[in-house]
């Protein structure tokens, strides 16, 4: 994926004087931090995928309502594209800026405004971070459940543009069930409330449409959690297998028992070895595959499901079975997977990190087809997994001082992912398309559904002025990267140009 | 006069031309493909600039508003359960599928659809089920229809089917058009297939009754709701809180020895979600009576309004049987009174009986919410094809 955007390819742009801009916005808005400078921009250069930077035109730190709606209605009136930025730690180049466009950061938006431990709701500024809604819930016996590995620095704001997900997904849900409203400000610098306090809203599901949508529909200004009652308790297995296949089946076979572990991890030998080496929580390094599972919820049960799940392990074949004895053992084995990223980053120069979703069933030709890849370009590939639902991250290692490893590090993502497409899957389970996976998005999508996607975008943004060049390929795209759907042998939109 | 009958007379001139689905077992099953023809009846209908109305078993008719001289599109040829794997917890279903029978292939397996969706008839499709994204007194634990579709088959305005979402669990490429198609009543496409995410049904559940005043009932509810119970379903009826659990045997038993309480018959729950309690009597079908559903916030103060109140959902679903404005001329304004209460407790309300006069049974949307609204309808149904009127007059 070339990361600059191509104007050729990815739609035209207008040319705006920088100080005219400046101008009109300060105009309007007097007291709105604007920094122009080269120095002052770089530190936004890029967002968690730091391959990718380009430096933005301006960039906004607003810290009222009024100065984001007038900050819109300026760049409505101009021309002029808006990347939204939270935390800054997504993973797929949601938040890369546009030479030519406006970083609006939301960063000063960090205020909890209120939490109702009746309701168990909590109303926060979308630059909270993840981790400081159920610090704040917690004295009242709450939190807030999506758990994004990152939850200690992202933001509640860039959690609902990416629909953030976590190891507790499979049991408690995406950010889209524990979202009740969200507050937005539009392109044309209008307010509105999607979804309410209230279990539904009249009209159409926009908080759902909302919920992962990039950035590209509009700018969240306020966002409305469900807290949850803690778990009285939490116990976690670790199982160790001596063969994939089999650590896989028995993932299946805890779920068609009934139960719903808060968690369900795998990790494959390389993945397990890293982690062993860095974080020293006990792992057996021999084990082709381990599993995690946590059950949570009332002593009683979970005594019962933890009995239920270690008779499962046996009989699927589990070379050992452990249940952490106390809560610290409990913290050491998620610490190694917790630690994943970072351990295998020990073992090479760079890592890249893939984020494709399978059917379970998929799990062992899925993942001999990244072995089979992984010896065609001569790149290892540590296997990191959300067993429980399908979310699997393989983690490639490269060095980016070796001319070109990082295209072929690239290329042989794309490839796993069209690996995950063709076995029912997603390029994408929570980390986005963003920049990094739009060609990608031409081998999930054909013509006519990307075509009903612009359609959807052009309702709220007509003028594409929300980060544009994400999430969404325009058929050009497709069409120039050729992986796009053939029906029948013909392409589609035969009458557009081929480059 | 049945809500079936009501649904009836509250439908068109001319009935649709109705396929009975296929009597229940291997057949349903296997079922039927008729998403060409599908495909090919909204083509001629955009050549045609034609309208056409949505239906497929006709029980939730009365949910909306009517749908004016349109040509009915019957999704009932259009059945089966087209993929389902208990392991992977998904169930990929035509729409003319029957609900009963999605949900007795469910059941075989230990499983169910969590938001226990109301049928209001024996005929009930997946598809209208889906369209309509009611749920039933389980949701404020689990969620709704909407936290439960992974993917949707959709057949747009120029008669093609497209293909949103997915059957994994999670799945953001894209914008998520598969939740969005949930509760929008057929207004931006035909929904032809829909995956779900099905879970496995507890192993314990138990039904009590605890006979005490509704304001009591709330405390308790609000208390309760602070701590990781296994309640299922919270319901008042002016003189007892039902309560349901569900969850393992050690949790249910220790909650339900605490709560004390009557044991209940586990079928209030089943007609509470059909509307079939001795509270709905007289709501459809007697001249005096209005039903409004209120959806507000849990805690929101009962809105000042005459008529029986049930409260289900904890608080958060309420019942209300109106005698204001019923048959007489000033109904418009009554209706517009209800929907201004519930805006100002913190919700809306939706008239379940239908009305004389044409008017949307759905709280009006702010004016920049209905402007974008009307531009996605625009956008997705250009020619407005699918069902148009049936949530606001304006589109």
């Amino acid at each position: 994926m070339e990361l600059l955007y191509d104007e050729r390819i990815d739609g035209e742009i207008a040319d705006v004087d920088k100080s005219g801009l400046m101008a009109a916005i300060l105009a309007v808005a007097p007291r709105l931090t604007l920094l122009d400078r080269e120095e002052d921009l770089r530190p936004f250069e890029c967002d968690g995928l730091s391959a990718y930077r380009v430096l933005p035109m301006l960039v906004a730190m607003p810290t009222t309502l009024a100065e984001v709606e007038a900050l819109m209605r300026v760049c409505y009136e101009h021309a002029v594209p808006v990347v939204t930025r939270g935390a800054g730690t997504g993973l797929s180049g949601g938040a890369l800026p546009l030479e030519k466009g406006v970083l609006l950061v939301m960063s000063r938006f960090n205020q909890i405004l209120s939490v109702d431990a009746d309701a168990r709701l909590a109303r926060v500024q979308p630059g909270v971070r993840n981790l400081a809604i159920s610090e704040a819930a917690a004295p009242h016996g709450l939190y807030y459940a999506p758990d994004p590995s990152s939850q200690i620095a992202c933001s509640i704001g860039g959690n609902v543009a990416e629909n953030a997900g976590g190891v507790h997904c499979l049991k408690y849900g995406l950010t889209v069930h524990n979202v009740l409203s969200v507050e937005i400000i539009t392109i044309e610098g209008e307010r509105m409330t999607l979804g309410g306090e209230s279990l539904d809203t009249p009209g159409y599901d926009l908080l759902a449409l909302f919920m992962g949508s990039e950035g590209m529909l509009g700018v969240i200004t306020e966002v409305t959690v469900r807290l949850l009652p803690k778990p009285e308790v939490a116990k976690v297995l670790m199982a160790c297998f001596d063969d994939v296949e089999r650590a896989g089946k028995a993932v299946g076979d805890i779920i068609a028992a009934g139960c719903i572990p808060g968690g369900l991890e795998m990790m494959d030998n390389l993945a397990i070895r890293a982690a062993e080496d860095f974080v020293h929580a006990g792992y057996p390094v021999d084990a082709q595959a381990i599993l995690l599972c946590e059950l949570d919820g009332v002593e009683s049960d979970v005594q019962a499901d933890c009995e239920r799940v270690r008779q499962l392990l046996e009989t699927a074949g589990a070379t050992q079975i452990q249940l952490a004895r106390d809560d610290a053992e409990r913290q050491l084995f998620w610490a190694g997977r917790k630690a994943a990223f970072p351990a295998v980053g020990r073992m090479s120069p760079d890592y890249y990190c893939i984020d494709g979703t399978i059917p379970r069933r998929e799990l062992p030709r899925v993942l001999k087809g990244i072995n089979d890849l992984s010896a065609q370009y001569g790149l290892r590939v540590a296997n990191v997994f959300h067993a429980g639902d399908g979310n699997l991250h393989p983690l490639i290692l490269f060095d980016a001082n070796q001319p070109g490893e990082l295209e072929s590090t690239e290329a042989l993502g794309g490839k796993i992912l069209e690996l995950c497409v063709d076995a029912g899957g997603s390029i994408t389970g929570e980390h986005g398309v963003g920049r990094e996976k739009l060609n990608q998005m031409c081998t999930q999508f054909a013509a006519d559904e990307i075509t009903l996607f612009h359609a959807v975008k052009s309702a709220f943004d007509e003028r594409r002025l929300l980060n544009p060049g994400k999430n969404i390929p325009t058929l050009a795209r497709c069409a120039e990267f050729g992986a796009m759907h053939v029906h029948h042998g013909e392409l589609p939109h035969p009458e557009l140009p081929r480059f | 006069m049945s809500r079936k009958e009501i649904a009836m007379t509250h439908l068109q001139d001319q009935r649709p031309e109705y396929t009975p689905p296929n009597e229940s077992g291997p057949d349903a099953l296997a079922g039927r493909d008729d998403s060409e023809a599908l495909c090919e009846q909204v083509a001629r209908a955009q050549a045609e600039r034609a309208t056409l109305r949505i239906v497929g078993g006709n029980t939730k008719a009365f949910y909306g508003r009517r749908v004016e001289t349109a040509q009915a599109l019957s999704t009932t040829g259009h059945h089966g359960i087209v993929h389902y794997d208990p392991v992977e917890l998904v169930a990929t279903v035509r729409a003319g599928t029957r609900l009963r029978d999605l949900e007795r292939a469910l059941a075989d397996n230990g499983q169910r659809l969590a938001f226990e969706p109301p049928h209001f008839g024996e005929d009930a499709t997946v598809g209208g089920m889906v369209a309509a994204g009611l749920s039933g007194p389980r949701r404020p634990w689990v969620g709704a229809v909407r936290d439960f579709v992974l993917g949707v088959r959709v057949i747009t305005s120029d008669g093609k089917q497209l293909r949103f979402g997915g059957e994994v669990m999670k799945n953001v490429a894209g914008y998520d058009l598969s939740r969005l198609m949930v509760g929008a009543q057929g207004t931006l496409g035909v929904l032809t297939e829909v995956s779900f995410k099905v879970l496995p049904i507890p192993h314990a559940h138990a039904c009590l009754r605890l006979e005490l005043p509704l304001a009591e009932a709330f405390e308790r509810l609000t208390a309760w709701g602070r701590e990781p119970m296994p309640i299922t379903g919270a319901a008042h009826d002016g003189e007892a809180l039902h309560l349901r659990l569900e969850g393992g045997e050690g949790s249910v038993s220790a909650t339900r020895q605490r709560l004390g309480g009557e044991p209940e018959d586990s079928r209030f729950w089943a007609q509470l979600r059909e509307l079939q309690l001795p509270f709905f009597d007289g709501a459809f079908d007697d001249d005096a009576h209005v039903l409004w559903r209120l959806s507000l916030p849990a805690l929101a103060r009962t809105p000042a309004l005459e008529g029986d109140w049930l409260v289900d959902w904890a608080g958060a679903q309420r019942w209300l049987k109106s005698s204001e404005g019923r048959g007489f001329e000033d109904e418009p304004r009554a209706d517009a009174h209800i929907h201004e209460a519930a805006i100002a407790a913190g919700g809306h309300a939706t008239r379940f009986t239908s009305s004389a006069n044409g008017d949307s049974p759905f709280t009006p949307l702010p004016p920049v919410l209905a402007k974008y609204h009307r531009q996605l309808k625009q956008r997705l149904d250009p020619q407005a094809i699918f069902n148009p009127g049936r949530l606001y007059a304006e589109w």
